[in-house]
């Protein structure tokens, strides 16, 4: 649709931030928390939470309830400002995210909030953001593991935003386009998947240690650093830190979607029951990574990037640049 | 007062505010942290001016980037400690006057020049263009930039480097 | 209506903090995020000249594009220079880095 008059579009941004918090907040924290401990539970042949509701699937709604209630404690000493804010910043950066992912195709244009012309660029810029907020928490948390935490967290997601940056270029190489919706209409006869699987590796790995998922959770997973740079959060700001987190996660899946699978592509079913199939896909392949793999020391963890992904990712690019010039020649 | 008109005065009024916390707050980290908005304003200017590669490129750099970089750097040296010390050295009513006549005469500049209008309009999908004239006329330009930009990592990696026969 | 004239108007108040951060405060990193704001007003100037009185070539857009790469570079330098003088001498405020004052 065209642009509206500027009350009708603040009231459309308004409308589309409570959608898609709200989308979120129940996909992705809920059901993304609720799926991590069964699938968890199946990988290690136990059955996982089974108290509460039918099956043990009301078991996140109990524990949003048990949160709400837990008391709000500032550390003394801590800078009250820079606490509070820092957990506005992770979310929120989080859920910018899905402005520009497209979730399926109406009669009436895709399924998207926005889509802007420089899509890919908007997406890696606002997932930029969340080291910021892990930056503030550590620091406004007055403590020393988990100033160390929040350091490492960052240096961490600061070096794997670059191979994922790369990967994006070379999509938007192949599609022509930095906009979503384009490079999934590029891909109605064949799934970037098949003529670039190494940068589809490449992102998954990345996007990976990007969310601080295993195997490269060292600075938040309960065996190291007390739980790094959230150790000091009570309570619903603990919750909304990871519902940044889980957002992020799907936000990645989402996008992984969208330019290596095909988006909504798919014969049969509705689109965006097709988007929701290859989501869960790739979530349940996120999981399984995470309960097999060991997790990497600090300093494995930033060389695997430096010398590894960022070298292989610009070969690809390179090469993928020499046969999409040649080829229209 | 079309939503053109109060976009520019929300995102002046986000800029400036920010703006003057950063150069006047005692706390160091607080200055840092509200260079956040400052930068996120000026995104907002960008996309107001139709450079939307531009805004796009702002936020990813400058708000991901350098103020994670400031951030780093105020939380290993002393800066990060807290202490309350003063922030401010003798010359500040001299700076205020100083920087104040400066806004004056550009804002006095801007205002008495009659500016030429150019003929043409922008394109509209920005990141084509810039990376046709980047490739085209610009290219010298573009790759000056990059030898710049490999010196600049292997100079910041040596200067940065501990010394302790590493 | 929103003209030129206002986006030099807001350009040149930044500069002005900028300004006023870089000459009265006494640590260096304080003073190289005045820097900042001054090169982020000069990038609203260069893109608000493209596009009210030069809007037939992209070259605001361009050199804009070039200050904010060398900005970073220039932070990535500064910041590594205030880093290794803290190593060496404890302190990051610009009064007492005066080894080569006569």
């Amino acid at each position: 649709m065209g642009v509206m008059p500027w009350y009708l579009e603040a009231l459309r941004a308004v409308v589309g931030t409570i959608v898609i918090f709200s989308g979120v907040a129940v996909v992705a924290a809920m059901l993304g928390v609720l799926l991590e401990r069964k699938i968890s539970g199946w990988i290690q042949s136990r059955i996982g939470p089974t108290h509460v509701g039918p099956r043990g699937l009301l078991q996140t709604v109990a524990d949003t309830i048990k949160l709400l209630q837990k008391e709000y404690i500032v550390p003394q000493n801590a800078d009250p400002a820079i606490f509070a804010s820092a957990v506005v910043i992770v979310p929120l950066a989080a859920l910018l995210d899905y402005v520009v992912l497209p979730f399926g195709t109406t009669r009436w244009g895709p399924l998207i909030f926005r889509d802007l012309n420089i899509g890919v660029l908007y997406f890696a810029a606002t997932s930029s953001l969340i080291v910021v907020g892990i930056l503030m928490a550590g620091w406004g948390s007055n403590n020393k593991y988990a100033l160390l935490g929040g350091l490492r967290s960052a240096a961490q997601m600061v070096s794997y935003e670059i191979p994922i940056g790369l990967v994006l270029i070379t999509i938007s190489l192949l599609a022509g386009s930095l906009s979503t919706v384009t490079i999934v209409n590029m891909q109605t006869h064949l799934w970037f998947v098949v003529s670039q699987p190494v940068s589809f590796l490449i992102f998954l790995t990345a996007a990976t240690a990007e969310v601080n998922r295993a195997p490269f959770d060292l600075v938040e997973a309960e065996s190291e650093l007390v739980a790094g740079y959230f150790s000091e959060y009570t309570g619903m700001r603990f919750a909304l830190f990871q519902l940044g987190e889980y957002g992020e996660m799907f936000a990645m899946a989402a996008l992984a979607v969208t330019l290596f699978l095909g988006g909504w592509h798919g014969p049969g079913l509705p689109s965006v029951v097709w988007f929701l199939i290859k989501l869960y896909a790739l979530i349940f392949v996120f999981m399984w990574v995470r309960w097999t793999y060991p997790r990497f020391r600090i300093d494995q963890l930033l060389g695997f990037s430096w010398k590894v992904l960022i070298p292989v990712a610009l070969l690809n690019l390179v090469v993928t640049a020499y046969f999409v010039t040649v080829a229209h020649r | 007062m079309t939503g053109e008109a109060i976009a520019f005065y929300v995102l002046a009024a986000i800029t400036l505010a920010s703006g003057i916390v950063v150069v006047t707050s005692p706390n160091l980290v607080h200055s840092a942290v509200a260079l956040i908005p400052a930068l996120l304003g000026v995104t907002g200017v960008y996309i107001l001016l139709d450079a939307e590669f531009l805004a796009g490129i702002q936020v990813l750099i400058y708000a991901g980037g350098i103020t994670v970089l400031i951030l780093f750097v105020i939380m290993l040296t002393e800066g990060g400690t807290g202490l309350r010390v003063r922030q401010r050295n003798e010359q500040g009513p001299i700076a205020a006057a100083v920087s104040a006549a400066v806004a004056a005469l550009f804002i006095a500049l801007a205002g008495r020049t009659p500016w030429a209008h150019g003929a043409g309009t922008l394109p509209s999908y920005t990141p084509g263009a810039i990376g046709q004239s980047f490739l085209g006329p610009n290219l010298l330009l573009f790759e000056g930039t990059s030898v710049v930009l490999l010196v600049t990592l292997v100079g910041a990696i040596m200067i940065a480097r501990k010394e302790d026969g590493a | 209506m929103i003209t030129l004239t206002h986006y030099l108007v807001l350009s040149a108040l930044l500069f002005g903090l900028g300004l006023y951060a870089v000459l009265s405060r006494r640590n260096a990193v304080a003073m190289l995020m005045g820097i900042e704001l001054m090169l982020n007003a000069a990038n609203i100037n260069l893109v608000a000249f493209n596009k009210y009185a030069a809007p037939g070539a992209m070259q605001g857009q361009i050199f804009a594009l070039i200050v904010i790469t060398l900005a970073a570079c220039e932070a990535a330098v500064g910041l590594a220079l205030i880093l290794a003088a803290y190593r060496r001498f404890e302190t990051t405020y610009v009064d007492d880095l005066s080894l080569m004052k006569w």
